[in-house]
This record gives C-alpha cells, structure tokens and sequence, in this order.
C-alpha cells in the first residue's frame, strides 16, 4: 500500500486510482507563463487542469477576456470557446482582436449558446474530447448550477481528458470551486509607446487560490511577438503636448490601415 | 361555402356536397346564392392556407413515391412506377391514400400513363374499358384550356376529347390555338410530360413500415438505427459516406415529424448516427410525439460523397482530429448548426464587417493574416454591435478626445492614438449615411483601452459628429 505516503492529496489520488473513479493521468508540465516568478507560484499553468479568471472589477470584461486568450496562446492547440448567446449580443468576440493578441481565430471554435446551463453542459462535453487544447467557459454572473459539483465535473474531466479548463467568471464573486488555481486581472495603464499612444496590454494580476499554496500579486504586460508575459517596467511617461500639431487632410482619408501614430 | 371577390363580385368558389344538391355551383355570385339559400352558411376563401396546405399533403405523400408534383389549386402529381408492389397492387396503394387523406378531405383519383391524363381523368370520371378509350371520352373542358377556346370548341361541335384526337393537327392550333393541340397532345400522351417532384431526389433512402403503429419512443429510435445500419451497409459498398441524413417519421394520423442529422465529414458510421439521433431526439424543443404511433419511417442520404474504407482502429485513441470533428458534430446536433461557429475574415475595412462567423459544420476556411510584428493589438478584444453612444468633450476637432462618458461613469483619457481614418469606400457617398469614421484607441486613467470612433468629418459631414465606443482592448 502506497497510501502511507504523507502527502494528503497524494493518498487521495492514489485511492481514487484504486476505486477506478476516474483514470487520472500523470500531471503533464505546464505551459507557463514564461515569466519565472509566477511559474514558481502558481505551478505553471498546469495543463489538463481546470482554472479559474475573474476580472477585477465588474466593468473591465475585455482584461479578463484578453487573459483568458493570452493563456490560450501559451497552450496552444485548438480554443474551444463557449459562451451565452446574451453575452456575444452585446459584446462579441472580434476576430482581428483575437489575431492581434496572438491567438490565431482559424484555431478557434465558438459556441454561442443559448443559456448558462446550455454553457455548462457543453462545457463538459468539450473537456472530454481530447484533441481540444483549451476550452474556455465564459459565464456570466452567478449561474444556478455553477457550484463545486460543476467545478468538480470540469476538473475530473479535464484530468482525465488532458484539455485545459478556462472558467472566466464575468461580473461575479470568486465561490468555493475545485478550480487548480483562481486568478484575478484587472487592466492597468500600459507603457506608453512613442507619441504616448497606448501600447502593450498590461494587467495586474493576482493569485487568489492555488491548490500549491502560492499567492501574489504581479504587474504584467503581454508581448504578443514572443507570446510570453513580462515584468511591466514604466519609462518615464512622455509628457503630453497641447494641441495637434499635424492635421489630417479632410478631403480624402489617411493612407489604409497602417498604424499610424500621431504626436500629441 | 367559399366565397371571395372575383371580377368584380363576391362569388363562391367552392361548394360542399350539399350546397351541390341544393343547385349552388362555384362561380355563382353571392347575391345569386343567397337569393336561392337564404341561410347559406359562407366563409372566406384563403388560397394562401390552400397552398400550404397543398405543400403538407405533398410532403405526406411521399410515403407513397419519392417523386411527388403538387398540382396547384387542388391536386397531387405522384409517379408511383415501381412503388406498387410495397403495397401490394395500384388499387391497394390507392385505398391507402384514399383512407388517410379521405379523413377530412374529399379524394379523387385515378391511374393513368401520363400526369395529363391522371389530371384529368381524376376530375372526370368516365366509364371505359382501357385508358385511351376513357381519355377520348373525356370532355373537352379536360384539357384545361383558356374559357374562349374552350367555348369555341364547343360551338365547333367538338365536345370529346376523341373527336379531337383524329382530327389534323395544324387546322385546330389554327384555329383554337397552339394550346389546344399542345394540351391535346400531352393528354394523349404524343408530347413528352413529366412530373418536377417537389423534392429532390435523395442519394440514398430507405424506408419501413409498420403493420401496427409504433408508439414507443426507443422502438422508434431502434427501427431508425436499423435504417441507419442498412444505409451503412450500402454506402460502405459504394465506398461513400453522407454528411447528412434526413429523417422523417409518418404518424399513423397523417402528422410528419423530421430529423436530420448533419455531420461535419461524410461518415456511416451507424453508431455514431445512432449516439448523434439521440442527440438530436433529447434536444428537440417539443418532445417526440408519437401520438396512436408512427406506421412508417424513412431514412434519406440526400447527398453521398466518397469515403475510402476504414480500418478498424487499432488504437483505442482514434486519429487525430477524429475526437474533434465528432466533438462538433455532437455539439452541432445538441446546440443547432448555427451556434457553434467559425470565425472567417473578410476583407473589409469596416470594422463590423471584417469578420464573417459561419456554422463550424461548413466546409469553410480560410487564413487569418499574422498581424503586424512590434505593434500593440490595433482592434480589440470585444467589439460593441452596435457601437454604444458616448458624450465626448473633445477639445479641438480632428484631435483625440480628452474625457469622455460611458455609461454614466466619467473616463479621463490619458493615452492616445489616431486617428485611423476608416471612409465609405470610393463608390458610396458619404452622404448615403456611410461617414467617415475616425478611430482612437485611447487608454483612460485607470488603465482601460477603448476604440472610439467619431461618425462624420467635422464641418463637412456633420456639423456636431457624434462619438461611439466600439470596442474595448484588453
């Protein structure tokens, strides 16, 4: 008998292995999130495990979104993104963003449902299928059966199946949940780029549960180029001139879509 | 009694048996009628309803041939060559069609080697002893030809349908018009007349029937597997799979119930199509109603495309990408076809339109460009359709705003960028309500990033241009 070891969640593990409840697979290396500190914290982003994204604060659903699709990145493979059909009503999820953040929208499925229990039943499905590399459960407010047996479910499935669970929690209250590890974003000011336009994505980031023990709180901002996070370091911020010094012509309009980046 | 407004008159144009014995006719006015039957009970005709109606019994008829005509106002076209023999003669198929539909409908038919004919021997019966015999006795009013000619036909002294027939050809459509012998030719089966069935013909379709209604849910579901497994078999010959599969259950009491059953590669696998109609069955909005029970079942391949043979998976894991492409198919069937998607761009610079979200079932793809290296994301993350009103306070024109208000909530802009001038393309005047747009992505002070946009080029589109949100960056 193994089940000596001391490790309680070890002797937990090897006694569902035993009762054959679910064929639990070794722990995988995580993906990472290419950045040492929170690596260490946070156990890498483990694959095959089920986590948890709350925005920070109700009204900045786009940082946590953002998140949820950098990570999606760092997985790789097929996104399978479900989310309720009021949610893509009123705030739909943009192709070219997407691509601009890195994750290529050829690698992504998006389910449009009609409810949040049409989400968590779909949810369930996806994680069993093993080809899917992330799905990603967005849900809004606190759903009825969102509970630590749907949390419970997504996890067993995701251990079993090896597809990474992304449960981003619009507009809710962190509740008990057998979620790996539990994050919090919230947007914060970017550092500027020349003409203090607005630049890389950045994010405060904050570990509210891992099942490790780790927490901490980090300043991040995403570098779509190499596809990892990096410690946010502030220069100085260009002091804003008054005025507009180049006019734009008003009789025809500004060369294509190339970026274009105004002093000012 | 039916009545509508017809040249200028209420009149009817439809009376029941009844109303026929008592003298009444179609055609005649309503005042005539009512002068005749003072209490003659009338309703509104409604042809619309007649035409539906028409379209369900074609559907319901195709328990009977595949190749099913409605013929409007009032009759079915139904090839049933080669079809006798399930029911065992043509006068037994006939009294199987006569007793579902005789339920509430008055029914008419007859057997006949062209559809002309069975048109017009259905409408009116004559005693013969074989079809051309009956068809020259028919009256000339079958070839359905316009009211004159009919009428000159009749002054002519040509009353049958035979009296025609022996006559030369080029001095009728002389002198009653091409159509005549046109019609003529048809009903005597001289001109090539075929039926355009309503549907079209399925790949593949295989049907059972029941000696006694089945009631029973599962029994339903296990007779369509065994369909579904026979249809295999068939496909595998071919070396074909289909990608979809139709599936329509006939009530004992003339009600149909469909099912289809899409996939996202061609398969035949009856296991998978039996898991995938149990989806399918489980996620119907209104229950399986079986009612006293259905007596018939068909499956339908409506189109086959090649599938090579498969060998038995020797691994329990399956080939990649198998997993997903079931995972969509059950997502698809569970959920509906339309809300499990794809993203496709599309070159537009509207932003509304540079992205096209298509059924993941579908067989399109297409490659997203890579976006410009060492650039910050330029579109967002989550995009506002429609883009929200904002109140701006701007403080020169074409300059980026300095505060703004969303919802209520006050956003001191901090950072900024634009604009990226996005105008109707050369072809549409701004004018036709396509202004210009110039965008912003700005950064607020508490670290947001927005896109905003303002509508109309200040002073030559739009005196006060509005401002709205788009979107919102990560």
């Amino acid at each position: 008998m193994h089940a000596e070891t001391d490790d309680p969640r070890e002797r937990i593990r090897h006694l569902l292995r035993l009762a054959g409840a679910v064929p639990l697979r070794e722990r995988s290396a995580g993906a990472g999130f290419g950045h040492a500190g929170i690596d260490a914290a946070s156990g890498a982003l483990e694959r095959g495990q089920l986590h948890e994204l709350f925005p920070a604060s109700a009204d900045d659903p786009a940082g946590a979104a953002g998140f949820a699709a950098m990570l999606c990145r760092r997985l790789g493979g097929t996104c399978v993104w479900l989310r309720e059909a009021k949610a893509e009503r009123q705030l739909q999820l943009f192709g070219p963003g997407l691509s601009g953040i890195g994750l290529d929208p050829e690698n992504l499925l998006l389910g449009v449902l009609p409810d949040a229990d049409a989400v968590l039943r779909a949810g369930a499905d996806v994680l069993r299928c093993p080809d899917v590399g992330v799905a990603v459960i967005e849900l809004w407010r606190n759903p009825r059966n969102l509970g630590l047996t749907a949390t419970r479910r997504f996890q067993l499935a995701a251990e079993a199946s090896g597809v990474t669970a992304l449960l981003l929690r619009m507009e809710a209250e962190p509740s008990a949940s057998a979620a790996a590890t539990r994050w919090s974003v919230r947007s914060i000011a970017s550092r500027a780029l020349e003409g203090n336009a607005p630049g890389r994505p950045a994010f405060e980031l904050e570990l509210l549960k891992h099942r490790g023990g780790g927490r901490g709180s980090w300043r991040l901002e995403w570098d779509r180029d190499s596809a990892s996070f990096r410690d946010l370091q502030h220069t100085h911020d260009h002091a804003a001139l008054p005025g507009a010094v180049v006019s734009v012509p008003a009789d025809r309009a500004v060369a294509d879509v190339v970026p274009f980046r105004k002093a000012g | 009694m039916l009545v509508a407004t017809e040249r200028n008159a209420r009149r009817l144009t439809a009376a029941c048996p009844q109303a026929l014995k008592l003298g009444l006719a179609a055609g005649m006015t309503l005042a005539d009628a009512l002068a005749r039957v003072p209490d003659l009970c009338v309703e509104e005709a409604d042809p619309a309803a007649d035409a539906r109606l028409l379209l369900h019994l074609s559907d319901l008829a195709l328990r009977w041939s595949p190749i099913v005509q409605p013929d409007p106002p009032d009759g079915l076209l139904i090839d049933i060559a080669g079809c006798t023999h399930l029911f065992g003669s043509e006068a037994a198929l006939a009294a199987d069609a006569v007793a579902l539909l005789g339920r509430n409908l008055a029914v008419r038919h007859a057997f006949a080697s062209t559809p002309s004919a069975a048109h017009a021997l259905a409408r009116f019966p004559v005693q013969a002893s074989c079809e051309m015999q009956a068809i020259r006795r028919l009256p000339v009013a079958a070839l359905r030809l316009p009211v004159e000619a009919e009428t000159a036909l009749r002054r002519a002294g040509l009353k049958h349908v035979g009296d025609l027939a022996d006559r030369p050809t080029m001095p009728l459509s002389a002198r009653f018009g091409k159509q005549a012998t046109h019609a003529l030719d048809r009903l005597l089966g001289r001109a090539d007349s075929r039926l355009s069935p309503r549907r079209p013909l399925p790949a593949l379709h295989f049907a059972r029937r029941f000696a006694e209604p089945i009631a029973h849910v599962d029994s339903v579901l296990g007779a369509v597997d065994g369909l579904a497994a026979k249809a295999s078999r068939v496909l595998e010959q071919r070396h074909q799979g289909g990608r979809s599969f139709a599936i329509r259950l006939y009530r004992s009491d003339g009600e149909l119930r469909d099912l289809t059953i899409e996939t996202g590669r061609p398969t035949r696998d009856p296991a998978l199509l039996a898991r995938l109609l149990r989806e399918r069955v489980e996620a119907l909005a209104d229950p399986l109603d079986p009612g006293f029970g259905f007596d018939l079942i068909r499956f339908a391949v409506p189109a086959t495309e090649p599938l090579g043979l498969l060998q038995a998976d020797l691994e329990a894991r399956g080939r990649q990408g198998e997993a997903l492409s079931a995972l969509v198919d059950r997502l698809s069937v569970r959920h509906g076809r339309e809300r499990i998607r794809r993203l496709l761009p599309v070159e537009s610079h509207v932003p509304e339109r540079a992205v096209r979200s298509v059924p993941a079932l579908g067989e399109a793809r297409a490659e997203w460009p890579p976006p410009p290296t060492g650039e910050p994301p330029l579109r967002p993350i989550c995009l506002f359709d429609p883009p929200q009103p904002i109140i701006v306070m701007a403080e020169v024109p074409d300059a980026p705003p300095r505060r703004f208000i969303w919802r209520g909530v006050n956003h001191i802009v901090v950072r900024a960028e634009g604009p990226e001038r996005i105008a109707a393309p050369w072809w549409q005047k701004a004018s036709e309500g396509r202004p210009t747009r110039d965008y912003y992505r700005v950064e607020d002070e508490a670290g947001r990033r927005f896109w905003l946009f303002r509508r109309g080029l200040t002073g030559r589109e739009a005196a006060h241009p509005s401002w709205y949100l788009h979107g919102l960056f990560a």
